[in-house]
């Protein structure tokens, strides 16, 4: 499913975070988000499947469609956005009461949906694959997610995250937690889900928003205070060479602050 | 800038120490100090105090002597904060001590199963019916408090997030912890009065009374308890398209169980003693009352050891002693059942 956003601004009760966020999102891409701390980069992710909503006093205006729907429509449901548009965390935050099996099913099981076993296990199989982990936790499926690795947490939260079939995965900056070779396996991951999947990931590392990304979005603050815009929206190729801003390039290229 | 010897820039890492088992060394000196304190006449507690003060004088002097002042502070300060957890634990041991070895004597069947119904002098009787009597008021009261509670922590910290009623209730529940527990007695009487009859006893009364005092700790453990679940696990349910109740009740609710039910059982064992209330709203009675909800009135446990007490007789004494073990009882057994469910239902890691 396509994005578009079109001047999107985001406030927290009377503090305008992010202002006049305009761009489109290609289907079955990887989109990167780039820029300093404190400039609205998650916050913008969040807003695309209304996790904002969850900070009282935050709401948004302007326009964001997802595959031609907008999803701030008067009569959409923000539980049914979530289901389409999944989420990945900063840190890994499996269900500490579940074990892995439950972990990866925990969307169909806290929503009480009945299904067979041998289902649950295609379910749980194929995602935990989807998610490079099966060869990993097959053997001890029933053990606590609590008992993994960092790494291994994160990919049993990207499997969860799959399990439910999205159809687009916001990821909020998923290996800043974890060491270099767990985020190659991420970054792997991201290639391979990308021909399933929408992906938007928001990065502090540039190398990793080079690496991985199709297109690259740059936010920025104009001042401390000031909300966060988008700088520039481009292809991560043309990003990283030849930027049409001359801000972005100060950035990538280190002369920034 | 001089230049000085290399071996004067050298830091100094070692230095002289006490010898090994010191503090046995001067605590057998310190014993004997207070030995002879005791046979110089001193009494009993002033020996004591004399061989406590002459081991934290003595230790850290010689410490002082011999290593250095850091190490002379360190031995003084933890000798004080061992004194203090002392000071804390004997009278707590002594209590158990006491109960138990007078309470012991006058608990028997006949004690547990018998009622006070037409005792006069020393015949046989027991709290058979105070127990029973404590069983249901506080039965009542948790029916009453646990939902109550509950639920008020989870508006508060689920919904509320600190909106103006949010702030009113949290507040209000602090006023009722501090309320005294006779005056939650007088309100359940008054309301009895009120709803009833004048002078209505009964063990229904008792049990509201007891869920006046018991709401808040409720509400104020289980507050504490959802705090605890990060709002990072709220998200993840979120984003996988969980709605908030469901979210709340098969997510926050079970991660946070353990010490909901720790919080429940300790504020239980916390009502379970509570003497005045029940004295005001569910009144005396020396024979077998089953029914809360009968205008008559309930004997509970805590009552019981206060009439016999005011008995004043000997046998009276020896049932109030044994009315307080088991209570005792009660209580501890309440607070091992918290302990076991706290450990089965904690999170587990796997590691």
């Amino acid at each position: 499913m396509s994005i578009q956003v079109k001047d999107a601004s985001i406030f927290y009760g009377d503090f305008k975070a992010v202002e006049d966020v305009s761009m489109s999102i290609k289907p079955k891409s990887v989109t990167a988000f780039i820029g300093p701390s404190g400039c609205g980069k998650s916050t913008f992710l969040r807003t695309l499947n209304r996790m904002h909503e969850v900070i009282p006093g935050a709401y948004v205006e302007g326009k964001i469609q997802i595959a031609g729907q907008d999803i701030y429509g008067p009569n959409v449901d923000p539980v049914a956005v979530r289901r389409k548009v999944g989420m990945v965390f900063q840190r890994p935050n499996p269900f500490p009461t579940m074990s892995i099996y439950d972990n990866v099913l925990a969307g169909n099981k806290l929503n009480s949906k009945r299904i067979k076993k041998s289902e649950a296990d295609s379910i749980v199989e194929g995602a935990l694959r989807g998610a490079n982990l099966w060869n990993e936790v097959k053997d001890r499926l029933g053990k606590p997610g609590m008992g993994l690795s960092g790494g291994q947490q994160q990919r049993l939260c990207i499997a969860r995250a799959i399990a439910v079939q999205p159809e687009v995965l916001l990821m909020d900056e998923p290996c800043s937690a974890l060491d270099p070779i767990s985020t190659a396996a991420i970054e792997d991951l991201i290639h391979e889900l990308k021909s399933d999947y929408t992906i938007v990931i928001v990065t502090h590392n540039m190398q990793q928003a080079a690496r991985v990304s199709d297109d690259t979005g740059f936010f920025n603050l104009k001042a401390a205070g000031q909300p966060g815009h988008l700088v520039e929206f481009n292809p991560t190729k043309q990003m990283f060479t030849k930027p049409d801003n001359p801000d972005t390039e100060a950035y990538i290229s280190g002369r920034f602050g | 800038m001089t230049n000085t010897e290399p071996s004067l820039n050298e830091p100094q890492l070692s230095h002289a120490t006490l010898p090994r088992g010191a503090q046995w060394l001067v605590g057998v000196a310190a014993v004997a100090l207070g030995g002879l304190a005791l046979v110089l006449g001193v009494g009993i507690v002033g020996a004591a105090v004399i061989a406590l003060l002459g081991f934290l004088i003595g230790y850290p002097l010689w410490a002082l002597l011999v290593e250095n002042r850091r190490s002379a502070t360190d031995k003084l300060v933890t000798g004080l904060v061992w004194t203090a957890f002392a000071v804390a634990v004997i009278p707590l041991i002594w209590l158990v001590y006491t109960v138990v070895s007078r309470g012991a004597a006058t608990l028997s069947p006949e004690f547990l199963t018998y009622s006070m119904r037409s005792v006069t002098g020393d015949e046989q009787g027991g709290l058979y019916h105070a127990l029973i009597g404590t069983l249901i008021v506080t039965g009542i009261a948790a029916v009453i408090s646990i939902p109550i509670g509950i639920m008020t922590a989870i508006y508060l910290i689920e919904y509320g997030k600190g909106n103006r009623l949010a702030k009113t209730i949290t507040f209000l529940v602090d006023v009722m912890t501090g309320i005294p527990s006779i005056v939650a007695g007088l309100f359940a009487f008054a309301l009895f009065t009120l709803l009833v009859g004048p002078g209505t006893r009964f063990g229904f009364g008792g049990g509201i009374a007891l869920s006046l005092l018991m709401i808040p700790t409720v509400v104020r453990s289980t507050e504490e308890m959802l705090k605890l679940v990060p709002d990072d696990l709220r998200e993840a349910a979120y984003a996988l398209g969980v709605p908030k109740w469901r979210t709340i009740t098969k997510m926050v609710l079970p991660t946070a169980i353990g010490g909901i039910v720790t919080g429940v059982v300790l504020s239980i064992s916390r009502v379970i003693g509570e003497t005045a209330p029940l004295l005001v709203a569910s009144g005396f009675n020396p024979n077998l009352n089953t029914s809360a909800f009968d205008d008559s009135p309930m004997m509970t446990v805590p009552v019981f050891i206060y009439t016999q007490l005011s008995e004043a007789t000997a046998k009276g004494v020896e049932y109030a002693w044994g009315g307080a073990l088991v209570l005792f009882i009660l209580v501890m057994v309440l607070n091992l059942i918290a302990r076991i469910v706290g450990t089965i239902f904690a999170p587990k890691t796997g590691r």
